[in-house]
């Protein structure tokens, strides 16, 4: 059987998430500020090759979800002064998620 | 906070949220060696040649002061050259070479 | 709008550079001559040809904030063009004449109670195929490290102030998407065409950092 393409997407709109707490070294597009914290998938991008096996020269597959998750400010900074409803939007690769009950 | 920064955990390239002073509006028209090296990656990106994945970690791991007292495009050169490395495009022995023949051209009132 | 120019203690990740500098002017650095080393090199190994980089950097020449612009007019004036663009945006840069481009282009519309603004904080990726070059500041430390934490403050700081009731969106382009700001059409526009309108629409609205008036 040949591999599968893409990964299967795991999550969808709406769904509350959390990204992993880790730290590898390496080329990582999940930036720091949003390790651990928790959101909600804004939506599902498409399926991309892994951006952390490109930098490397190898070809990233099978292919992965990417989602858009929303976070707001006020749980990413705990002295956050703007405005309650603010938000930041994360493109986040799918082996950086977890699903947050 | 201001330890954040120091946190080992941290790039220095991933810098959102850590302080940082205003922010200056200035810009710059850029110099014609700039658009040059945006060509060239540009040329190599679509050649399918090299990814921008491997550019990018080329760049993450210059070293903070390096990736601190480099210009842009300084940056972007250098990558696309430890690049070309890697992929075996050119050698180091090839490189260095030719930068010296252009040292000397220049040197020569070219 | 606050510009500020010499008078700071530069922290930006980008050096200043006094504009604009013709090529001949400064010594040959170490840097300018790995571009030209590395150049002729790839010339000579016939990866591209001399043609082909001066052919690319006119074609990045003649890419400006003009073409968003021209975008952002249409959607101002046609619903249905609007409808698409914020479905689909590449389509959409395609049916107003442009690129698709590259990658997939998120376009997020502000409206009376959001306002968007877009950042790159881990390099510097941005819809260069529809916009051109982005700006020096948008690359910068002080840009990539502030915006997502205390946006209203950054924007303050581009001289646009955004009500408390009005929700603000930062959008982090850290992967396969890029985006574009679609602003508000100012007031007092009606019966404008598309050229009018479009004169009115800055990059800066487009990143998100600036909004249009019709002044």
């Amino acid at each position: 059987m040949p591999a599968p393409e893409a990964v299967q997407a795991r999550f969808r709109e709406g769904d509350r998430v959390a990204v992993r707490n880790a730290y590898p070294l390496g080329h990582v597009r999940t930036p720091f500020y949003a390790r651990g914290k928790r959101g909600v998938v804004e939506r599902l991008c498409g399926f991309y090759p892994n951006p952390e096996e490109l930098a490397y020269a190898r070809p990233g597959l099978p292919k992965e979800p990417l989602y858009r998750v929303r976070f707001r400010q006020s749980d990413l900074w705990p002295d956050y002064s703007g405005a309650p409803r603010d938000t930041v939007d994360i493109e986040i690769y799918q082996h950086w998620l977890e699903g947050a009950p | 906070m201001p330890e954040a920064n120091l946190d080992p955990r941290r790039s220095h390239h991933d810098m959102g949220g850590l302080p940082a002073g205003p922010v200056e509006a200035s810009e710059h028209d850029y110099a014609l060696w700039e658009k040059r090296v945006d060509a060239i990656l540009s040329l190599l990106f679509k050649k399918g040649l090299m990814t921008v994945d491997e550019m990018r970690r080329n760049i993450e791991s210059l070293g903070p002061d390096a990736y601190d007292r480099m210009s842009y495009y300084e940056r972007w050169i250098e990558a696309a050259a430890r690049t070309m490395i890697e992929r075996g495009f050119v050698t180091v022995d090839e490189l260095g070479r030719k930068m010296a023949e252009v040292q000397s051209r220049a040197d020569a009132g070219a | 709008m606050s510009l500020k120019r010499h008078d700071h203690v530069h922290e930006s990740s980008t050096p200043y550079r006094h504009p604009p500098r013709p090529d001949l002017d400064d010594a040959l650095t170490h840097h300018k001559a790995m571009e030209i080393a590395l150049r002729e090199l790839l010339i000579e190994k016939g990866v591209f040809t001399a043609d082909d980089v001066r052919r690319q950097v006119e074609d990045m020449d003649s890419r400006s904030p003009a073409q968003g612009a021209r975008v952002v007019a249409k959607a101002w004036t046609d619903p249905a063009y609007k409808k698409l663009l914020l479905t689909d945006g590449g389509e959409a840069c395609a049916a107003a004449g442009f690129e698709r481009g590259p990658y997939k282009l998120i376009v997020v519309e502000n409206t009376a109670d959001t306002h968007n603004v877009v950042v790159c904080t881990l390099c510097s990726c941005y819809p260069r195929w529809l916009l051109g070059l982005p700006p020096d500041w948008y690359k910068s430390r002080a840009y990539r490290s502030r915006l997502v934490r205390e946006p209203r403050a950054v924007l303050r700081e581009f001289g646009t102030e955004i009500p408390n009731h009005v929700t603000v969106r930062v959008h982090d382009s850290t992967a396969d998407m890029r985006y574009l700001v679609l602003p508000q059409r100012p007031p007092a526009t009606e019966g404008w065409d598309e050229e009018r309108l479009a004169a009115l629409v800055t990059r800066d609205a487009m990143i998100g950092v600036s909004v249009p008036c019709a002044a």
